[in-house]
């Protein structure tokens, strides 16, 4: 098969995304190979794909995500348990009042709370997280939600609140939930 | 082909996402915000290229969410829950752009009278050799402001297939389905928005635009 340069312009597209016949794709390779123009027509067809692929032309305004949740929270009604849900919560309630009276009957030492039943007070300034360069989030290494691993950089929690950057729900949600969104690094 | 597809959705978080959602169904509303926490960026970059605005994007954004949220029990497992999402903001656009009639659909080079559905040939233009995306291109500014100059001068209806297929990286099958037309139309739409983009930005992105970058909208520098 032969095939001329129209038929690689009409089927570059198809060609770059592998849905061609394995007999037009070799006539396809083999018209490129000498004709300098269609070449440049093919390498720079990829470049379009490649280039528009790339995650970092997904971005958003500064300040999108915060936004975006102001909004749902204005509008979306309030969690509610599921009748499970309030029946393990209401159980777990009786339970806890259940072992602070036995324990208020059965011992006369003061009430000091251990050091770690306390609330968190939001993520620990010191902790080291990492942040890419086109991110809005920093993550502890390793979570799994990081979309642009473009240049991650290390960095203690307090230099990313400082540097404008969001924790991420996820992989900080433990502290998040018990910051009260309060943000937790003040200066 | 190399770095060309970006699955989001390996199974575990499939079935992660999927006990997410009903939870969300069973009035555990507070997690629709991890819920959708990945595919945010995804569904203002869908409503952008639809609406070339930000402020509209970011608008029709947080109503094609909250639109998901209200509708979340009538989400069926068959198709993506990003691609449900993103079926949404594209109807919420096409929706704000009929209200606004600022219905844009002007092509780059005014070739729409040759096929209003992207049916006829499309003949390249310039053939300037662009073999090498200099791996730092992206980190410049004004290259991404090019690019986006580009994509927002193409006809409405090769935007939105280029932007579905190639920057969310939807199948074929999954283009045609959020837009309503047949995967042949996805073909040959995707085709001339490849081949037209190419040709706006072969040029300079082959070397031009390494050294100087000044041009006013709308002209090209080349």
């Amino acid at each position: 098969m032969v095939v001329n340069c129209e038929t690689v312009w009409l089927e570059v597209s198809n060609y770059i995304d592998g849905e061609v016949e394995s007999e037009l794709r070799v006539a396809i390779e083999e018209h490129i190979r000498g004709c300098q123009g269609c070449a440049a027509v093919v390498a720079g067809t990829r470049n379009v794909i490649e280039i528009y692929g790339d995650e970092r032309m997904l971005e958003v305004p500064f300040g999108f995500s915060q936004r975006l949740h102001r909004r749902l929270d204005a509008d979306m009604p309030k969690s509610r348990r599921s009748f499970l849900g309030w029946m393990v919560a209401a159980a777990a309630a009786v339970l806890v009042a259940g072992s602070f009276e036995i324990t208020r009957l059965t011992s006369h030492r003061a009430d000091v709370p251990s050091q770690v039943a306390q609330h968190g007070t939001g993520v620990p300034p010191e902790m080291k997280v990492v942040a890419a360069e086109t991110g809005k989030l920093f993550h502890v290494p390793g979570c799994t939600y990081i979309v642009a691993t473009d240049k991650l950089r290390p960095m203690t929690a307090r230099e990313a609140y400082k540097e404008g950057y969001s924790p991420c729900v996820h992989c900080l949600k433990k502290y998040l939930a018990s910051a009260d969104g309060v943000h937790p690094i003040d200066g | 082909m190399p770095g060309r597809v970006i699955s989001l959705e390996r199974p575990a978080e499939q079935l992660n996402e999927e006990m997410l959602i009903q939870r969300v169904r069973d009035g555990e509303h507070d997690l629709f915000y991890e819920l959708i926490h990945p595919y945010e960026r995804r569904i203002y970059a869908a409503a952008f290229a639809i609406l070339r605005n930000e402020a509209d994007a970011e608008d029709v954004a947080q109503e094609a969410l909250l639109k998901a949220f209200k509708h979340i029990g009538q989400f069926r497992s068959e198709s993506r829950f990003s691609t449900w999402l993103i079926q949404i903001t594209i109807n919420e656009a096409r929706m704000r752009i009929r209200r606004s009639h600022a219905n844009i659909m002007e092509p780059i080079d005014g070739r729409q009278g040759d096929g209003q559905d992207g049916e006829g040939s499309y003949t390249p233009r310039d053939f300037a050799d662009w073999r090498e995306i200099p791996s730092e291109t992206l980190e410049r500014n004004e290259v991404r402001q090019k690019l986006a100059e580009a994509l927002a001068g193409l006809g409405q209806i090769y935007r939105e297939v280029f932007v579905l297929r190639d920057m969310q990286h939807l199948s074929i099958e999954e283009t045609a389905k959020t837009l309503g037309i047949s995967a042949a139309s996805v073909k040959t739409r995707l085709l001339r928005a490849r081949l037209m983009l190419r040709d706006l930005l072969a040029p300079g992105l082959g070397g031009a635009w390494g050294s100087r970058l000044s041009f006013e909208k709308g002209t090209k520098p080349w």
